[in-house]
């Protein structure tokens, strides 16, 4: 081909005209050339994980335990710089160790495709192994076990757990919390995205709903303790609960929020709601603003307008959205801890099952109980982390 | 020109994260110990003669792990200094909130602190029984708790036959707070006799008060207080014999005999007419913390408050704590029958060590010594007492803690130490406590009550 043939592609001159003309070789990729030293450290640090990982195993089995005189400031260290000096020297071999691997996966020679996702997920999954995977069946065989692990008692724990009073009292709240916070919660924050989208006010009132989520639920069960604090209604005694001084200028009794049961369940729930709803409203709110203008364009032609397009248009929209709130909230909520020990300690019969396993663990050194009450709310919190990850699923196969 | 400012903000991060983080281990360094002159006129004049037998630790750490939080655990990081001057071994302190829970957790996971206090004996063999950590009192701590200890002392720090744990410091609880100027104006007198008592709390009702105020809110321990109110009660309605057969549970938990105690306290916890002064009606009294129970004899709405002789550190500084017509006095909770003399309920911290090291040894047998006694007495502020016979009284500041001292040393004084503390930690630091709290809280029944701590004894 001369430079005027007319059937010549007209490409200018960069390095694709070099390609495409057929006198020039292209230029075959580069052959990852590795090096031996890389293949060298790839090997050694295979050996040093898989004998880490054998003395690790041997040691659980109580097969063989290493004795080494470890130096006191690693294994047992004290004062703050100790710490901080422990802290960065674990920082720092942590990256040492993971530049070592990477580096020597790019550089090797012969490395297959699989070594590579292998280097990158395998301290991932060492850590995964050992801080989930073996504490997660191992409460699985404390809670066959009596309180101190050493006597087989079988379905016994579980038989306690779902007969003596104390514990159905405790399933029974926890029911409640799961119920109640994540339709109340998920309901508020939908009407209140649903209320401020494309107002003036948007951005004040989007952060005014979101606020309670920035602060711990410690802090919020401090301030809402303080808001439900009892004084009687006497000479000299000033109200310093917010509620309880609202029902005195109404004119009625001062009220014990906390330890009337059964309503102080809901009192503590009103905590969670107050905490969730931002969360809520935040997603929704996304979603809602991600519902396709046309749509609603069309839905308000055929005349649908107010609670007919909240609906009928808003809703269904959303669904997907919905369900991520909904399963999120009820997971968090499953979990919930902080609020019920820091304002009632779990007394007044208001305990939950994360509650109730410290109690039986750490303070009546039920230690077979705990891991029963534990393993139950890890078979509560399947069913709906299992339909959360179908939703996900099937919303990417539509995509 | 960008690589160099991207570099530039990044180096600003670091030096500034770093800067901080090193202000902060610097900063918050009084857990250091010893590296501050303290309040002592004793760091610099000590008579150093008592310490050689512990030889020199210089340059030795010794950490020292409690349930002791601020305010109070000042007077004990001070009282350290004797030691620590005259050996050169540091005390490192440290304090917990969660100290029942984390003991156990800390001793499982290989990581136990060289020495704890134990708040409770029950507790202490709890430990001793599930983990096997605790080491034997050695012959110094053995010699000192035997010479100046009466005899129920060391087996208080014992489990199973074997001496682990010499008394620390020591509280009387068989107190109960008034206003001796209040009583003056209205006409009233102490009680003697647990009946003159209770006509006095009609009289006040009469005169149109409420006598009894009440607070057992403690957070995780709430309801420790009420338990207290039974161990009282047990003691002058059955005497002390049945009372160790109570916590040895040789009787059980909801034996009639400890369901008349539970009664009578119910006469005055749950009676309408007698709680809650100043605070509420009787299901106040477990929303309200033990620290808050006494504060209404201040402001005039109630008369008195049953609690131990470290409530003195609750009432606000500059409070006139003198049987004269002061605000602030404590009488002695009068018995109900003449049978079983003056008893006393008080309690203590017993002292545990995990790790045999010579300095940790040494500072053992320097805690169960009268030298720690009488530093610890010099720098502690009113609230502090111990069962130690060679306790210098004059050092201490108070004269309800002088009370407590003449109290803890007088051998005619039937002592007996908190039953709860001594019971297995389920009941004495689990059940007793939330079951009362349910008992005042949501009126369980009282034979309810008692069955329901007996079913859970282990």
């Amino acid at each position: 081909m001369s430079d005027n043939d007319p059937d010549r592609p007209d490409v200018g001159s960069g390095s694709t005209a070099t390609a495409l003309r057929e006198d020039v070789p292209v230029a075959a990729p580069r052959p990852k050339e590795g090096s031996p030293v890389w293949t060298g450290v790839l090997v050694a640090l295979g050996a040093v994980t898989v004998i880490g990982i054998l003395v690790v195993v041997a040691s659980l089995a109580g097969l063989w335990t290493p004795e080494f005189d470890w130096p006191s400031w690693l294994v047992s260290s004290v004062t703050a710089v100790e710490k901080f000096g422990l802290m960065f020297f674990a920082i720092i071999l942590f990256v040492v160790v993971m530049s070592l691997i990477l580096l020597a996966v790019d550089r090797a020679r012969g490395v297959r495709n699989w070594m590579v996702a292998l280097a990158f997920l395998a301290p991932m999954g060492l850590m995964l192994v050992f801080g989930l995977i073996y504490p997660g069946l191992r409460t699985m065989r404390e809670s066959f076990f009596d309180r101190t692990s050493t006597n087989y008692v079988g379905f016994d724990n579980y038989a306690t757990l779902f007969t003596e009073d104390i514990f159905q009292t405790v399933l029974r709240n926890t029911a409640i919390w799961v119920f109640i916070v994540p339709i109340v919660a998920t309901l508020i924050g939908l009407v209140y995205a649903v209320l401020v989208d494309r107002t003036r006010f948007e951005a004040l009132a989007k952060g005014l709903i979101f606020l309670p989520m920035a602060i711990s639920m410690v802090g919020a069960s401090i301030i809402w303790k303080f808001v439900y604090e009892y004084r009687p209604d006497q000479e000299g005694v000033e109200q310093i609960g917010l509620a309880n001084q609202l029902l005195v200028w109404a004119g009625r009794e001062p009220y014990q929020f906390l330890i009337t049961s059964p309503l102080n369940t809901f009192f503590l729930i009103v905590v969670m709601i107050w905490i969730q709803s931002g969360f809520a409203m935040t997603v929704l709110s996304a979603a809602i603003k991600a519902i396709p203008d046309d749509i609603v364009e069309a839905a308000r032609i055929d005349g649908v307008s107010g609670l007919g397009m909240f609906r009928y248009v808003t809703v269904p929209s959303i669904r997907p959205a919905l369900v991520v709130v909904l399963t999120t909230i009820s997971i968090t909520t499953l979990k919930v801890f902080d609020i019920v020990r820091t304002m009632t300690g779990g007394n007044f019969n208001t305990s939950v099952v994360a509650n109730e396993f410290y109690t039986q663990s750490f303070r009546q050194f039920n230690v077979g109980l705990g891991a029963a009450l534990a393993v139950v709310l890890f078979v509560l919190v399947i069913p709906i982390v299992v339909y959360n990850v179908r939703q996900l699923r099937l919303s990417e196969d539509v995509r | 020109m960008a690589f160099r400012t991207r570099w530039r903000g990044a180096a600003a991060v670091t030096c500034g994260v770093g800067l901080s983080l090193v202000l902060a281990a610097c900063g918050g360094g009084d857990d250091d110990g010893g590296d501050d002159d303290g309040d002592g006129a004793a760091a610099g004049d000590v008579d150093c003669s008592a310490y050689e037998q512990y030889g020199d630790l210089e340059g030795t750490q010794v950490t020292v792990y409690t349930s002791i939080l601020p305010p109070e655990d000042a007077a004990h990081i001070a009282s350290y200094e004797p030691f620590e001057e005259c050996t050169g071994a540091t005390i490192v302190y440290e304090g917990s909130a969660e100290f029942e829970a984390q003991i156990v957790v800390r001793v499982q996971s290989g990581n136990p602190p060289d020495i704890a206090y134990f708040p409770q004996p029950g507790l202490l063999q709890t430990v001793v029984r599930d983990t096997g950590a605790v080491l034997e009192a050695t012959d110094a701590v053995v010699e000192n708790t035997e010479s100046y200890w009466s005899e129920e002392w060391k087996g208080y720090g014992s489990v199973d036959g074997t001496f682990y744990a010499a008394p620390l410091g020591a509280n009387v609880k068989s107190f109960v707070w008034y206003s001796p100027a209040a009583f003056e104006e209205a006409g009233y007198e102490v009680p003697q006799t647990w009946d003159e008592m209770i006509e006095l709390s009609d009289q006040i009702v009469a005169d149109g008060g409420k006598p009894w105020c009440a607070g057992i809110g403690s957070g995780d321990a709430t309801g420790w207080p009420a338990t207290d109110w039974m161990e009282d009660v047990m003691l002058r309605e059955h005497g002390p014999d049945v009372y160790d057969q109570w916590y040895t549970h040789e009787i059980p938990f909801n034996d009639p005999q400890v369901a008349d105690v539970l009664e009578r306290v119910g006469t005055i916890l749950k009676n309408d007419d007698y709680v809650n002064g100043g605070l509420g009606d009787v299901t106040s009294i477990a929303s309200t913390t033990f620290q808050d129970g006494g504060l209404p004899i201040l402001q005039d709405q109630c008369w008195m408050h049953r609690q131990a002789s470290f409530y003195q550190a609750q009432w606000p500084e500059g409070t006139d704590i003198s049987e004269d017509g002061g605000e602030i006095f404590a009488f002695y909770l009068p018995p109900i029958s003449e049978d079983f003399g003056r008893p006393v309920l008080g309690g203590a911290e017993f002292v545990a060590g995990f790790t045999d090291r010579p300095e940790v040894l040494a500072f053992q047998a320097f805690l169960s010594s009268p030298e720690w006694a009488n530093s610890k007495a010099e720098v502690s502020p009113p609230g502090w007492v111990t069962a130690n016979t060679e306790l210098d009284a004059s050092l201490l500041v108070s004269p309800i803690d002088q009370l407590s001292a003449e109290i803890l040393a007088d051998p005619e004084t039937v002592f007996r130490f908190d039953a709860s503390d001594l019971m297995p930690g389920e009941v004495g630091a689990g059940s007793f406590w939330t079951e009362m709290t349910n008992w005042i809280a949501n009126d369980k029944p009282n034979q309810e009550v008692l069955d329901a701590i007996e079913a859970s004894w282990p």
